[in-house]
């Protein structure tokens, strides 16, 4: 059986994986709500509870999870890729930007 | 439905049964530390607040301890006062008096120092808590519940198992007829839109925005990013990347009724049912206390990397939602909804045995936070600095 991840959301663009020790190469199963479920190879190695990309994100794209943004992609994002701090950044509680 | 609680003079119900030993200045602790520990079933509430502080602020302690010495759970309060601090005794001693229970006050200058004020406030500890142990608990209706609720060392499961349990047990407790609080205002950052929507009038969906926004011009006034502040790096550790991501998940756990209103930071529930906000921030032992002034007479507490702390007049019963937490810390956690994550169970099976759990607690049934004794601090959220 496949590692398995949680997508809360038909919008959202990335999923939360829940087994431990994936590797790159992995095939994962994408899980939704009404227990349809989509196979995406990652990238590169995900922690449990973290996130993979399940479509092309552009730099500056809104990242979706919950049907809404949780920030934006400093980088291109590609499907099957780890998203996280390294690539993705929160659009809130930003006193180092100027308005 | 009802559950097994202490019916106070003024109609309100507890969960507990303590003497609370109130120091009035963080100088005061130690004095009020060694009473508790000399007498059983009292407890002190010691905190670092009280003196050293703009009036606004001083006001905010008073009305806190105050609040925390009103509280249903409480039986008796001795107020232990050093003599010279910036909050104001006489208010809280009448205050907490009114309620019907017997308040007590020693200073400590007054009496001739810490030795001799420790044995005159164990001598009258002792007093208050063999009047109140005749006390017994009666049969009340589960509308007279007051549930508050927080999230601490969250990761990416309490969005999707534990704060979701918790939404379940909070909106059977409002369809009971009873009351739920939940707060952590920066924790509806980049969600604020989605409770507004829960408002019960447009009035409290503005006072939503009005709090929020408050709370992140306060986080963005040293002009850095709040990352690493909130989310936690035990929370970027667990997969949480943003505070949006983080408050997206944290709202869940507030079930979905409507939301009847925002209550300050010091505000003491009195008639208010259903489910209420109150502006508290993140951090978990300001939260705690700030449910604890609002009279909840227990807390659901949900965590996915295992925070273990309680409270010492609230019980706190922790719902951990990452299984491998659950396993590691399990004397710690009460509640396992890491059984969702697994697809043991589901949200429903799940949400029934910790409202139930609940329901047990509020009867008496220690948590696991009470057999462990993890209960002896509290601070309350002031707003300016220390001067």
């Amino acid at each position: 059986m496949n590692p398995m991840a949680l997508r809360c959301s038909d919008k959202d663009n990335v999923a939360v994986l829940f087994e431990e020790n994936v590797t790159a190469g992995t095939d994962v199963d994408v899980r939704d709500k009404r227990g349809n479920t989509m196979v995406i190879k990652i990238n590169e190695a995900i922690p449990y509870g973290h996130k993979l990309a399940l479509a092309a994100i552009a730099k500056g794209e809104d990242i979706i999870k919950y049907g809404e943004s949780i920030g934006i992609a400093t980088r291109d994002i590609a499907p099957g890729d780890y998203v996280h701090i390294h690539n993705m950044d929160s659009k809130r509680g930003r006193g180092d930007w100027k308005e | 439905m009802e559950f097994m609680g202490y019916v106070r003079e003024n109609g309100r119900v507890g969960s507990r049964n303590h003497v609370a030993v109130i120091p009035s200045v963080n100088c005061a602790n130690e004095v009020a530390k060694r009473i508790a520990a000399a007498v059983p079933n009292t407890r002190s509430l010691n905190h670092h607040q009280g003196c050293c502080e703009l009036p606004p602020d001083l006001d905010r302690v008073t009305l806190s301890l105050t609040g925390l010495g009103m509280s249903p759970n409480v039986g008796a309060v001795l107020i232990v006062s050093l003599g010279c601090e910036g909050t104001d005794v006489d208010y809280m001693a009448q205050h907490i008096a009114e309620t019907g229970k017997s308040v007590e006050v020693i200073r400590i200058q007054e009496l001739g120092g810490t030795r001799v004020s420790i044995e005159k406030g164990t001598e009258i500890a002792q007093k208050l808590a063999d009047k109140i142990a005749p006390i017994k608990r009666q049969a009340v209706d589960m509308s007279e519940a007051i549930m508050s609720i927080k999230c601490g060392a969250s990761d990416a499961t309490s969005g999707l198992a534990s704060n979701v349990v918790i939404g379940y047990v909070a909106d059977k407790i409002v369809d009971l007829g009873g009351t739920v609080v939940f707060g952590e205002t920066t924790e509806f950052i980049g969600a604020e839109h989605i409770l507004a929507r829960r408002a019960r009038t447009p009035e409290v969906g503005r006072k939503i925005y009005e709090i929020v926004e408050r709370m992140e011009n306060r986080a963005k006034s040293l002009g850095c990013d709040m990352r690493k502040g909130q989310p936690t790096p035990g929370n970027i550790a667990g997969g949480l990347s943003s505070i949006e991501e983080k408050s997206l998940g944290a709202i869940v756990k507030s079930g979905t009724k409507p939301i009847e209103g925002v209550l300050e930071y010091t505000d003491v529930i009195s008639n208010q049912k259903g489910l209420w906000i109150k502006d508290t921030p993140g951090r978990e032992i300001e939260t705690l206390t700030g449910m604890a002034i609002s009279g909840a007479q227990a807390m659901c507490f949900s965590t996915g990397r295992g925070a273990p702390q309680g409270f010492p007049t609230m019980p706190v019963l922790k719902i951990c939602g990452n299984p491998h937490t659950f396993a590691r810390l399990s004397e710690d956690m009460d509640v396992n909804a890491g059984r969702i994550i697994t697809g043991e169970k589901s949200i429903e099976e799940v949400g029934e045995e910790a409202f139930e759990r609940f329901v047990r607690v509020l009867s008496g049934e220690k948590t696991h936070c009470e057999e462990l004794e993890y209960y002896n601090s509290i601070d309350i959220y002031t707003l300016g600095p220390v001067i």
